[in-house]
């Protein structure tokens, strides 16, 4: 590197890019939050989606699936099992009974356990996995399979 | 014999030991997933899947920063020119934090994860059950003590001593490890904005001020090795790291394109990202020219070879494979695919388990009293271990490539209805998943090698 350009001179190219383009992403992140309720639905997160949510996180569904293309990669993606797996119809008694076959102990097939929830949490789940599929992803994945 | 420049950078080796041997549980679990991928029902019912991922990236993410902590206990007093400043609190705080990993990884492994949740109270304030940041929310907060008791003990002593860049560059990037995690304490209701600030977490540390940390780690063994004048090493030093952040912060908008975010993202994540790969790039650059520019021949070979080997892994992992698929409309094609995962492999391991390995490796010889370098019969026997694990990871990381370019035209190119299932996919991808598990027995392979380095010493001549 040329010795005109010195340490000094680095060194403020670091400080100063860094912090102005941390208070840019700072004020991106502002309009994004100020705007995200146009697209994630929030008026319609019943206290049953609430309940969904933390049973979705206290069995750690993450450390399989994919919700938004986010997570595990070992099992499918759940952003969009509502729409996938029956939607308004069907979904609640599909996810009912799928929750109560498991394990399947189909010989050398990806095991999913049985998490042992009850009909009111499956439901609670459902309403969860619903909402998340109404929301405004941009139009991902760019199919049903997920 | 003595060989310590201050006697507190001692308190180092307990960190890198204890990093090492989370190191090893970290890939025996990750043969257990990568079994499971291909033998579904392989342990299912002892390990279930996401109980092995979640301890092998939990016991990654907790080695490193065993290996970051250790790195600063050992540079730190050096760079400052003066003891640290209690190295009785980084003692106490070694055990502190061991005991909040073991006792959380061992519940994970012993009760179910609900469970867990319950007896940790996870009810009274939900952390739990996100990507990475699975850890009872007790553990959060004693990871937060210890980072604040590291924090304090590193400035003290860098108060006290002289300030150098290196000093600097590594201390704000610690300062930032600490201040970004605490966004992991931060769990609305609302998914969008759990994700979108989960993000402030994970990207603003692997893609930002961990890179920092690794930056001032390369330098200080740099300086070391190759004897460089310091104002040149810590001129590039400033140089990646602005590159490093000047990318890195707008690149977080490349996780942002499919999260309920305006569509401004897809440009600004896509422009930034495509621009990350450069820091890594002027770090390879950077690398060979400072060994080439020796004015020293060290005798820790080894050393030299891992701080050339995490310029070059990284650059191919975060950079190259990185950009693969951080153009928007690229990603929206494999987002969440195994394209991820090779990425994340390649980046993880080039970028933050290469470098600490490339500290251990200088530091080890003179925190156990060898000397300067182990004795060569070590050395080559490290070697075998980096060449082993370097190599598998290359393969690793094309196999599941190619498992991810099979999946996205399987599964995600063709319309609805056309497509294939996730399921009916995976079955197709088995042969790259056997590929893959068939190099990370040789990775393996390479850990034992660069282990048993350790215990190799030079026979003393019989008189």
């Amino acid at each position: 590197m040329s010795e005109s350009f010195t340490k000094g001179m680095a060194r403020n190219i670091y400080y100063g890019g860094s912090v102005f383009f941390f208070l840019i992403f700072l004020a991106l992140t502002f309009h994004t939050v100020k705007e995200m309720p146009k697209r994630d639905n929030r008026h319609n997160i019943t206290e049953a989606v609430e309940r969904g949510k933390h049973l979705w996180e206290k069995n750690n569904c993450i450390g399989c699936h994919t919700l938004i293309g986010e997570g595990a990669y070992f099992a499918p993606e759940l952003g969009n099992v509502y729409i996938r797996r029956g939607g308004e119809a069907g979904f609640k008694p599909f996810l009912n009974g799928w929750m109560n076959a498991q394990p399947l102990n189909i010989p050398g097939r990806r095991q999913m356990p049985n998490f042992h929830l009850n009909d009111q949490e499956i439901d609670d789940l459902a309403e969860f996995l619903k909402w998340t599929s109404e929301l405004d992803t941009n139009n991902w994945p760019p199919n049903i399979e997920g | 014999m003595n060989t310590l420049k201050y006697q507190s950078q001692a308190v180092a080796k307990p960190y890198f030991i204890f990093a090492m041997i989370l190191f090893v549980g970290q890939i025996l679990f990750g043969l257990v997933m990568g079994l499971q991928y291909v033998v579904g029902d392989f342990l299912s019912g002892i390990i279930p899947f996401n109980v092995a991922r979640m301890v092998h990236t939990n016991l990654l993410i907790i080695w490193i920063l065993f290996g970051f902590m250790g790195s600063a206990y050992y540079l730190v007093p050096e760079e400052s020119e003066t003891e640290l400043y209690s190295p009785k609190l980084a003692i106490i705080l070694f055990w502190i934090f061991v005991v909040a990993s073991v006792a959380t990884i061992l519940g994970y492994l012993l009760v179910p994860y609900s469970t867990l949740a319950d007896i940790t109270f996870n009810e009274l304030w939900p952390t739990m059950g996100r990507e990475f940041l699975e850890q009872p929310t007790i553990t959060k907060i004693g990871i937060v003590i210890v980072c604040l008791g590291f924090l304090f003990n590193l400035g003290m002593t860098m108060l006290k001593g002289r300030k150098t860049a290196i000093n600097m560059v590594l201390f704000t990037g610690l300062v930032g490890l600490a201040v970004f995690f605490l966004f992991a304490f931060y769990n609305p209701t609302n998914l969008a904005l759990d994700k979108l600030f989960w993000w402030f977490v994970i990207h603003l540390w692997v893609e930002g001020v961990w890179e920092l940390i690794m930056g001032a780690i390369l330098a200080y063994v740099l300086i070391k090795v190759t004897g460089v004048d310091r104002e040149v090493i810590e001129k590039w030093l400033y140089v990646i790291i602005a590159m490093a952040l000047i990318s890195g912060i707008l690149g977080t908008g490349h996780h942002f394109y499919w999260l309920m975010t305006p569509t401004y993202w897809q440009w600004v994540g896509s422009i930034f990202s495509a621009l990350e790969p450069l820091p890594f790039f002027a770090m390879v650059l950077y690398a060979f020219n400072m060994v080439n520019r020796r004015r020293r021949e060290h005798p820790n070979k080894a050393a030299t070879l891992w701080a050339l080997g995490t310029a070059v892994m990284s650059f191919l992992g975060a950079g190259v494979w990185g950009f693969l698929h951080t153009l928007s409309f690229v990603n929206y094609y494999t987002h969440g695919s195994q394209i991820t995962a090779a990425h994340g492999h390649m980046a993880f391991y080039g970028a933050y388990a290469m470098i600490v390995m490339t500290i251990i490796s200088y530091a080890m010889p003179k925190l156990r009293g060898i000397g300067e370098a182990n004795c060569n019969k070590a050395q080559v026997v490290e070697m075998w271990g980096f060449w082993l694990m370097t190599v598998a990871m290359v393969f690793i990381t094309l196999f599941l490539t190619g498992a991810g370019i099979l999946q996205v035209w399987l599964q995600r190119l063709p319309e609805s209805g056309e497509a294939l299932s996730f399921m009916v996919t995976q079955d197709k991808l088995a042969i790259f998943y056997w590929l893959r598990e068939i190099a990370g027995v040789i990775f393996l392979l390479g850990l034992i090698s660069y282990l048993t380095s350790f215990f190799i010493t030079e026979k003393k001549a019989q008189a």
